[in-house]
């Protein structure tokens, strides 16, 4: 089942950068002033996943529960960023960073426990060969999900308030007032998944059934994973969109059933 | 009927007001004195402070939708949450019962909200309120954006319901309107509401 998987050299990394330099050259020859950040960004790159290796390397040594889990928090607190720094309007204090992180950390984490507890099911449950790649992808797609969620509540919410307080005026709940706003921003959340899922296999590859299919992996295996993934991806996406436009939109209204945009920052 | 005493929030000093059933209270002061400031806190749709009851039945006493139910806030320019008008109305028929004693065509009611003038938002967002026949209405500048005609049909049907026993109390900028449907009128200059005159 498995085939030959086949081993790449530095010189055949060399060799490949060599693109990367011909692109540096267009951009002098065009005078598009990119040379700089291509190779800025390209050595950060190298740099970055080289320590990456390091350190997966390590804790696959180790199977430590205690460094897994750091790692897996590290990967969330930055994820939870990715979150902030995707939004326009952001909350008041605590809760610009706290929303999204706690959202992220929800249901990243309940549906790596899930595939790890009953599909996957590796010994030690925690080993970090298969839980921090598989929290990783789910973490990717549930950060964007929320990202898009949370900055179509709060960009929509101004000019929807007109509407939102005229609701509320006239004696309707804070769920009835902000459900067609609500609605928005979780479609718009989860609109990325369902496309992702429509190309699947026609317009791309996805990255890791190419990933195991270059090492040597037959398809029919590769897809199940990648099915697998998939099913995963959307389920925390749903679960984390969700979560975080519903506490968003509680955030913004108070038990008096009052529009509080005075919990955003000022922009 | 309704009683407010020491209400205030950021903006507004705290204030005192009493108004009894069939009771119509004017509110006059310049742009930005606190006249909605203060229409918004009696209808608690901002943190404030202070007592507000309705027929002694004091605001924390009940849910904030089932207080503005009763004590109903309408703003300046009224917001929409649909494209149709009658999306707008829980009933439509008891919306478009009220149509014509506001001057607004029947058909109306199957318009997109976006083709009507700003005048006839403003009655349609009235009769919006009036189908849930509050007993206390708070109206921001209720004629603002209407021509004579129409503000004589709203003059009325805001009589008509003060007969039957409800409160508004309305701001406005239009003197001889205040003094025409308001039976006292109040001052409200910096966030102060000063004292009532018979």
């Amino acid at each position: 089942m498995t085939a030959t998987y086949i081993a790449l050299d530095y010189t055949d990394l060399v060799l490949a950068s060599v693109l990367l330099f011909l692109n540096a050259g267009l951009s002098v020859w065009l005078r598009l002033a990119l040379e700089r950040q291509f190779l800025i960004a390209a050595a950060r790159m190298c740099v970055q996943l080289g320590l990456v290796s390091l350190v997966l390397k390590a804790l696959f040594a180790l199977v430590s529960p205690g460094l897994t889990a750091l790692a897996v928090l590290v990967m969330i607190l930055f994820a939870g960023r990715e979150v902030m720094g995707r939004q326009e309007r952001r909350f008041a204090g605590f809760w610009a960073y706290g929303l999204g992180t706690s959202s992220v950390l929800f249901a990243g984490t309940l549906v790596t426990l899930f595939a790890l507890a009953t599909q996957i099911q590796p010994d030690p449950w925690y080993h970090p060969r298969y839980a921090i790649p598989l929290l990783g992808m789910i973490l990717g797609n549930t950060m964007t999900g929320i990202a898009v969620g949370l900055n179509t509540l709060t960009s929509q919410i101004k000019r929807e308030r007109p509407a939102i307080e005229t609701m509320l005026a006239l004696g309707e709940t804070r769920g009835t007032a902000f459900r067609p706003l609500l609605r928005t921003a979780v479609r718009n959340g989860l609109i990325p998944i369902v496309n992702a899922m429509s190309a699947a296999g026609v317009v791309s590859l996805p990255g890791m059934m190419t990933g195991q299919i270059l090492s040597g992996v037959d398809p029919l295996e590769a897809i199940k994973y990648q099915i697998l993934i998939m099913f995963l991806i959307a389920g925390g996406t749903g679960i984390g969109v969700v979560t975080a436009v519903h506490a968003g939109a509680r955030r913004l209204s108070d038990g008096r059933h009052r529009l509080r945009l005075d919990r955003l920052a000022d922009s | 009927m309704l009683q407010v005493r020491n209400l205030s929030r950021p903006g507004l000093e705290p204030a005192d007001l009493d108004l009894a059933a069939g009771e119509a209270l004017a509110l006059l002061g310049p742009s930005g004195s606190g006249k909605t400031l203060l229409l918004r806190a009696i209808a608690d749709l901002d943190p404030n402070r202070g007592q507000v009851s309705l027929d002694g039945a004091s605001r924390e006493s009940m849910s904030a939708p089932a207080w503005r139910r009763q004590v109903t806030y309408l703003a300046a320019e009224p917001g929409w949450w649909s494209d149709q008008v009658a999306d707008h109305f829980p009933e439509p028929e008891a919306g478009r019962a009220l149509f014509a004693p506001l001057m607004l065509p029947a058909t109306m009611m199957e318009r997109p909200v976006a083709e009507l003038s700003t005048g006839e938002r403003h009655r349609i967002a009235l009769a919006r309120v009036l189908v849930q026949s509050p007993k206390v209405l708070l109206l921001d500048e209720p004629t603002s954006g209407l021509d004579q005609g129409s503000t004589r049909a709203v003059e009325a049907m805001l009589r008509a319901r003060l007969a039957d026993g409800a409160a508004v109390l309305f701001s406005t900028h239009d003197e001889d309107l205040a003094r025409r449907l308001g039976d006292r009128e109040v001052r409200v200059r910096k966030g102060r509401v000063e004292g009532t005159t018979p």
